[in-house]
This record gives C-alpha cells, structure tokens and sequence, in this order.
C-alpha cells in the first residue's frame, strides 16, 4: 500500500491505495467519481480523458501514485457553480452526442484543447488533436461542431 | 495487472540503486507502452521505479553541434519546443506525429528509445540523425545502440537520460500510419550531412529500425527520389502481419524514402 494525496475538483483528498492501482480506478472506485469512463483500458479511445495540472492524459494509464501532489480536475469537476463549461454547453447545443459513453472524455478532451491551444485553430486541427478520442456511433461531425462554437465562444471568433 | 512496489527516486542515482535492490525491477519513464504490457498481464515487474519525478531527466539544451533532449522529455515538449523547431525542425514534427494528444503529454523520448518498439518513430530519427544516446553509464553511437526486436544493448540499470542530436543539412520524414493503431506501418526519415546520406526505418523491418544502405549510397551520388529509381528492398527482411504483407511493406519503404527525399524540411503523414 501506499499512500496519494492530491486534489480532485478542488478537494484535497488522500487515501491508502495499491500501488498499482491507476488513477482512473482511484478516481471511479475509491472516490465514486463515475464520471470517467474505461472504454479500452488500452489506451485508444481517450473515454477515461481527465486533465492533469490542467493536461489532458488518459488516466487508464497513469498509476494514482503518480498523480502524488498534482491538481487533478475529472468531468464532474468541470462546471462551476451549477454553470455548465462552454464546452458542456456546447455539446448540449450541438447534439455532440449519440450513446454518451465517450462523452465525458471528449469533453475533457475538447476544453484542455481549447485552453491550451496557441493561435488559430480550425476544423482541420481539431480533428486532428481530438484523435485520441474515439466515438463509436462516429458522431464526429458535431463532436467537432461542439469544439468550434466553444472556440468561438470562448475566443469571440472561430480562427481559420 | 500484477501487483508491484512503486518507488519515487530523488535522482538517477537513487533510482538504480532502488532497481538493484528489487528482484525483477522496471523503470517507469511515461508508462504508455509499459503500463498496457502490464494490464495485459505480458510482464509482472517486482518494483516500479518512476523516472518522470526526476527534474534532472526534463528539458532541451543546445550543444556545440545540435541539440540535447533528456530522456526525461515528453513528446509535447519536444514537439513545441523553439530550439527544436529552429535546429531540427523534422525532428520536432516527428515527435508532434507520435500516438495522439494525450499520448503525447506523457510518453517520454527516453522511455520511446529505450523500448525500441520496431513501429516506434523516434528510433529511426535517432539512427538516421546519427545520434548519440547518453546513459547513466556511457554515449553510445546510435548505429552501436539498437540490435534487434525492443532490444538495445543497454545493461540491466542502465537509464537513457538524454539523447543528443547533430544537426543535419537537412532531413526530411515520410510515414504511412498504420490506419487501426496509428503506428508506423513504414516510415522513413533520411537527414543529409557533410559526411553524406542516412537512411532510417521503422515499423517495417523484421529486425526493427534499420538503415538502408544501399540507398544512403545511391543518393551520396544523387541526392534525389529519382537516384533510387531502379533500386529496391528485399521483402524477405519485412515484418507481416494483417495490416500489411512483407512484399507491400518493401513498396512502401521505397516509396516513403523517395517521398522524404523529394520533401526535405518536412514531416508528411499518410493514412
């Protein structure tokens, strides 16, 4: 065993773990935040998506050890205040969704982007950089819909 | 996955003397080829030693020549770095072309050339850049440092804590993705230097990266797509699998070489 203490959604949390557990299972099993999908548990398909001192990583492969000390933020810490992330909003606006599953995920994956993102960034490059993350009812086109209205929202205009 | 004792090192030393005191040690430097072995159940470790804690393993120098990236370094750094971009470009987008987003916000150069996946793209940057690969222990020429299937001759210990590369006159990357894993189904990066042409594969060859000499010679004659015309691979030397036969993957060599050729100063991804 070993002990982790880190933040989660602002919340300064430790726990005695198994030192193999990985930090997705911390986040799901020890601390209940179910939000944060395994689709894979290979590494694919991005659905386990958190943001690591605001870093996008697929937390299927991170060991909660790892995250000793870091600011860790999971879907369920995205909204502030009972107000959604343009993100969220986004995808509600753009039906980014079809099953959900990866949902979580893409969304996690699609604010990082957006946050870290210097200079333009248009359809041809959110494609690419949301290659981590798979949907299997291919609903790309308004994943990718929902990431640009959030670009233009949250920079005033879509950069091309 | 197996359970395992994890280690958090305050330093290189550190971390090889927590390696010998384990039964059957691994170091951790990203995780993102390790971590899937071991969920897979393909390798049980007895200690975990994290390099990614070790601040001494992180960051990118200019040398007299070239670059110094430590092995410490993931491949976002790299991929935005100035010094690279300014020095070696290809490099940079190389490094900018590996797995995806998140892949790349945790897996390291030294943990990617450490491993030496035979369908891992900085392998064949480290070979045909002719770099020198930087222990804990020794420098080790790249030509010296690769033998085989994820075999290197690093000794049990023996951490990669930078790699330093010259820079070339010019160097060009040419890869076919795989279209389900995204890895390298061939790729080809070619660097010109004074002392001539490099040639460097990866993900196709049976016995991992590997130089292609008998290109590097026909373009120290002629450096264009053109000089490797009449020439060709042996498909008897080629990895086969569902993706690709050996004789598709022999075109392809040839092919992805001409392509980097033609294009010095890029990285050009096909999929």
């Amino acid at each position: 065993m070993i002990t982790v203490s880190m933040t989660v959604n602002g919340n300064a949390v430790s726990h005695d773990v198994a030192d193999e557990m990985l930090l997705v299972e911390y986040l799901r099993e020890t601390l209940g935040l179910t939000g944060t999908h395994v689709g894979c548990d290979t590494t694919q398909c991005g659905c386990c998506t958190i943001h690591i001192d605001g870093i996008s990583a697929k937390s299927c492969t991170v060991l909660a050890a790892q995250a000793e000390g870091r600011e860790v933020t999971t879907i369920e810490g995205l909204a502030k205040g009972g107000e959604l992330h343009p993100m969220q909003r986004a995808f509600r606006e753009c039906h980014g969704l079809q099953c959900g599953f990866c949902t979580p995920g893409q969304i996690m994956a699609g604010a990082e982007l957006i946050q870290t993102w210097e200079g333009p960034l248009d359809e041809q490059q959110v494609r690419e950089e949301m290659e981590g993350n798979l949907c299997r009812c291919t609903g790309y086109h308004n994943i990718v819909k929902a990431i640009l209205m959030a670009v233009q929202e949250t920079r005033g205009s879509i950069d091309a | 996955m197996y359970p395992f004792k994890y280690h958090r090192p305050t330093s290189v030393a550190d971390a090889v003397k927590l390696f010998e005191a384990g039964d059957d040690s691994a170091f951790l430097s990203g995780g993102h080829t390790l971590l899937p072995a071991l969920k897979a159940r393909l390798a049980a470790p007895s200690d975990m030693i994290d390099l990614t804690v070790l601040p001494e393993l992180k960051g990118i120098e200019k040398t007299e020549g070239g670059i110094l990236i430590r092995g410490g370094t993931v491949h976002a750094d790299v991929a935005a770095s100035r010094l690279v971009r300014d020095t070696i470009p290809v490099l940079a987008g190389l490094a900018g072309s590996i797995g995806d987003r998140h892949v790349r916000h945790r897996g390291t150069i030294g943990g990617s050339v450490a491993n030496n996946d035979p369908a891992a793209d900085y392998p064949a940057a480290v070979l045909a850049l002719n770099a020198t690969v930087i222990t804990n222990r020794r420098r080790i020429a790249a030509d010296d440092y690769f033998t085989g299937l994820y075999e290197t001759c690093r000794q049990p210990g023996e951490i990669v804590v930078g790699v330093e590369f010259p820079m070339p006159r010019s160097a060009g990357y040419a890869k076919f993705r795989n279209l389900a894993s995204r890895y390298a189904l061939a790729a080809a990066f070619v660097a010109c230097f004074k002392a001539g042409v490099r040639v460097a594969v990866t993900g196709a060859y049976s016995s991992g990266v590997t130089r292609v000499t008998q290109f590097e010679a026909a373009l120290d004659v002629d450096f264009s797509a053109e000089a490797l015309h009449a020439l060709s691979v042996d498909s008897e030397d080629m990895l086969s699998d569902a993706a690709a036969s050996s004789a598709y993957r022999a075109n392809l060599v040839k092919v992805l070489t001409r392509r980097a050729v033609a294009r010095q100063g890029g990285v050009h991804i096909y999929k």
